[in-house]
């Protein structure tokens, strides 16, 4: 085993964004900060390099954010995602202390730019970084670096030794060495675990074998198992995970958002047999789309079909593959290896079923709904009928695992017997903290740079 | 037009306009997010509409190793060239000095070489400082089609270019606006103002774009400072050689300064930038332009330090040889970029004109 060359006084465990929040927080209050990155540089940064804004308290506007979003409002917002499993006292810190952050992140090289296209309905509750989250990234390791701290990238933490309440030392291995470093303070940013394909099978299930990770391929728990093992306080479901509903032919790992489907509520979504399973139309799509990840990871083979006609083909966001394109029902059914016959009895039922259109507007819920159809399709309900017909395919796609180190209002870890003095998390790994089910867009964001900040002041309080 | 690199540049830009993240650095992602599906003629103009300052290169989630494997900005690069290649008249010329540096320098000695002919053969029948070795109206005779050619060969293309990106007709506000994001470079700053992504990877900076800017309003200058020389000459009998606090000199000197250092700094920069972000069958031929351009400010400059000695006439026919070189290839060479660059952002403020027409 290599010996240390340098003594650190804080190790971050994690690249992205929790873990450099905390890393810089560190290194400005005078601490000696490594970040180990278990992932090469150009996918450094974990999820963050995915995430495109950042949701925002404000009182009044707020660099790119217009009019005020309150703390009670965001609250409110967050309840509705998590169905009331919150820890409110967390979530209202998380809240509170987003307003300071924004400027914070300027001052650290984060640029932001008014709401994305496709995203307007954000405007007021999240500041879009300029470049999306892999220039944040970027900026931050280049702040980082001028603020004197270490980065080892490809350096994979194997064991973090707990010795009753502290933390002794870190096992990492970097250049096909083993390394042992014992650094006055350690925080854990290393994300969760639905890159294991293998953990999520035996929390989730066989099905879970066919699910796609949304994110990086790096988040494979290692950490968060062998800090689990050695009896630290978890939080969260261990059986559950965020999952959507996904570009079917997304690459198993990293498609991020470009492997979005909008199309869902213009549609119908058949299973492998060609029949429908639920109804199209409940809601808008960004308030279904996590719904979707779990139906269809309900259906055989994971998989669903999506079909549209030519009248509806330029009302969602251009999809990153083109949808498949056939002259008749048949002949989709074909590319898609649906049963034909099945496909178009079903397309007709549905047809058959679909009433007065001339109320159709894309979107808002326009109450276009079928009648004497089982599921019901409750808005925008449209003929499938006007040839070319075009189709995609389903899966669930898996954003982050709820399981999680519980973390106090400092970011500090424990265990069952106590707090763990040396030790520290932020970012996905401890969200379950506050994040019991659900997701509220750039939240994710918000927790891992408040939690950061405050793990990083800690540990570097700690360590001076 | 190569049918491989348009397929290739729609591939990423339908990825792109899935993504959309990279909305706020430039022109070219409004302008690709306002189209569903991409003709060849969307891609040329998003690709002349690509000033190459790699922000979203190095934002983007998608490059290798991602299996997306994204690097707009090199397939635009590469759209671009062949688009210029493609469009100029005549066009045997067009495909040799945009990817061959040696071939700008060969023409450049031909220019050398045509000068001291003409210096030997014509002469001059009198006049002062430099029409003591060749005549006024041999220059002219020399450099009005020399500068006149190009200008027609290049008005053949932009009329190719137009029709293929489908340009309307242009009203005044259109080159307001093209003019206007033209003279600040504003597509070499990135949304934040900021400056582009060249020298260090990810690291924003202005160093190109100041570079850039010297060199436009270099060569802008020492263009105002011939026209100037012209009216003066043929309006007011006011004929060469002018002294140091007239218009043409002041333009002239200012101009070959800023033209001699950019061009200079320019191709140091670039020694530092990624290849493999630009088009990189091009590199030889860009040095060799920038080289080029730099020669001529340079060799104007001495032209004026020297231009009393005995090493005037060597001088002269230097400086000229390599302005006519220049003003010859201008059609073929990375000087076309300029009227490329403005007829995209013409059109570009068409389409924007055309939205909020719309809306």
């Amino acid at each position: 085993m290599a010996t240390q060359k340098e003594a650190y006084d804080i190790a971050v465990i994690g690249g992205g964004n929790a873990a450099l929040c905390a890393a810089m927080t560190a290194a400005e209050a005078g601490a000696r900060v490594l970040i180990l990155e278990t992932a090469p540089k150009p996918y450094r940064g974990g999820n963050s390099r995915h995430t495109r804004n950042f949701r925002c308290m404000h009182g009044a506007p707020l660099g790119p954010l217009i009019e005020e979003y309150s703390e009670d409002e965001y609250l409110e917002d967050l309840l509705k995602v998590t169905g009331g499993k919150t820890d409110e006292h967390l979530a209202r810190l998380a809240i509170r202390t987003s307003e300071e952050c924004l400027p914070w992140m300027e001052e650290h090289g984060v640029r932001f730019q008014p709401s994305l296209s496709g995203a307007l309905s954000l405007a007021r509750t999240n500041a879009f970084f300029m470049g999306g989250g892999k220039s944040l990234v970027n900026a931050y390791y280049r702040t980082a670096a001028a603020l004197g701290v270490d980065v080892l990238y490809e350096a994979a933490v194997t064991h973090l030794e707990l010795n009753g309440d502290q933390i002794e030392w870190v096992d990492y291995t970097y250049e096909g060495q083993s390394h042992r470093i014992t650094p006055k303070a350690v925080i854990v940013a290393s994300g969760g675990f639905q890159a294991d394909t293998d953990w999520l099978t035996r929390a989730w299930g066989e099905p879970a074998k066919n699910f796609l990770i949304r994110g990086t391929p790096y988040n494979r728990g290692v950490v968060l198992a062998d800090l689990l093992d050695q009896g630290v306080e978890s939080v969260g479901d261990p059986t559950q995970c965020h999952a959507v509903a996904i570009d079917g032919r997304a690459p198993k790992f990293d498609g991020g958002i470009v492997t979005r489907l909008d199309c869902v509520p213009f549609s119908i979504v058949v299973n492998k047999n060609a029949e429908r399973f639920y109804d199209e139309g409940e809601d808008v799509w960004p308030k279904r789309y996590a719904i979707w990840g779990r139906l269809v990871a309900a259906q055989p083979d994971q998989v669903g079909y999506v079909i549209i006609d030519a009248k509806s083909l330029n009302l969602f966001m251009p999809s990153v593959f083109p949808p498949l394109k056939a002259d008749t029902l048949e002949e989709l059914a074909g590319m898609m290896d649906l049963p034909a016959d099945k496909l178009k009895a079903t397309v007709a039922e549905f047809n058959d079923a679909c009433g007065d259109t001339s109320g159709f507007h894309p979107t808002e819920l326009d109450g276009v709904t079928t009648s004497g159809l089982t599921p019901r399709k409750t808005n925008w309900a449209r003929p499938i009928s006007e040839p070319p017909f075009y189709g995609y395919s389903l899966r669930t796609g898996v954003t982050f695992t709820y399981l999680g180190l519980k973390v106090d209002d400092t970011a500090q870890c424990s265990t069952p017997s106590g707090k763990i003095k040396n030790l520290w998390a932020a970012g996905e790994t401890m969200a379950g903290s506050i994040l019991g089910q659900g997701y509220l867009a750039g939240f994710g964001m918000t927790i891992g740079t408040v939690f950061g900040r405050i793990a990083g002041r800690e540990a570097a309080a700690y360590a001076n | 037009m190569q049918t491989d690199l348009i397929q290739e540049a729609r591939r990423q830009a339908e990825i792109c306009n899935a993504c959309r993240y990279c909305e706020g650095y430039c022109s070219v992602f409004p302008s690709l997010h306002a189209e569903r599906a991409f003709s060849d003629g969307d891609i040329t103009q998003l690709a002349n509409l690509c000033h190459n300052c790699r922000g979203c290169y190095y934002a983007c989630q998608y490059t290798a190793p991602h299996e997306f494997d994204l690097n707009l900005p090199k397939a635009l690069a590469e759209v671009r060239r062949d688009s210029w290649e493609s469009f100029a008249w005549p066009q045997p010329l067009a495909r040799r000095f945009h990817t061959h540096g040696g071939a700008i320098a060969l023409a450049l000695v031909i220019g050398f070489a045509l000068l001291f002919w003409a210096i030997r053969a014509i002469g001059s029948s009198g006049g002062e400082g430099f029409y003591t070795v060749l005549s006024h109206n041999a220059m002219v005779a020399i450099f009005a089609p020399a500068f006149l050619l190009p200008l027609f060969s290049l008005a053949i293309s932009l009329r190719r270019y137009w029709t293929e990106v489908g340009g309307k007709p242009i009203q005044m506000s259109d080159l307001i606006a093209a003019f206007r994001r033209a003279g600040k470079m504003q597509d070499l700053a990135a949304g934040h103002g900021e400056g582009c992504n060249f020298e260090d990877e990810d690291r924003f900076s202005q160093a190109r774009r100041h570079i850039h800017q010297a060199i436009m309003y270099g060569f802008l200058l020492c263009f105002a400072s011939t026209s100037v020389a012209t009216i003066m000459h043929y309006g007011f009998g006011l004929h060469a050689p002018y002294g140091f606090w007239s218009l043409p000199k002041l333009f002239g000197i200012s101009g070959g300064v800023l033209l001699t250092v950019g061009c200079g700094a320019m191709a140091l920069l670039k020694q530092k930038s990624d290849r493999e972000l630009g088009d990189p069958s091009a590199w030889g031929g860009d040095i060799g332009f920038i080289l080029l351009l730099g020669f001529v400010g340079l060799s104007g400059l001495v032209l004026y330090a020297f231009g009393s000695t005995t090493l005037m006439p060597a001088l002269l026919a230097i400086h000229l040889g390599s302005v006519l070189t220049f003003f010859l290839l201008t059609p073929y060479t990375k000087m076309a970029h300029g009227f490329y660059r403005l007829a995209a952002l013409v059109r570009d403020a068409q389409r924007k004109r055309e939205l909020s027409v719309v809306c």
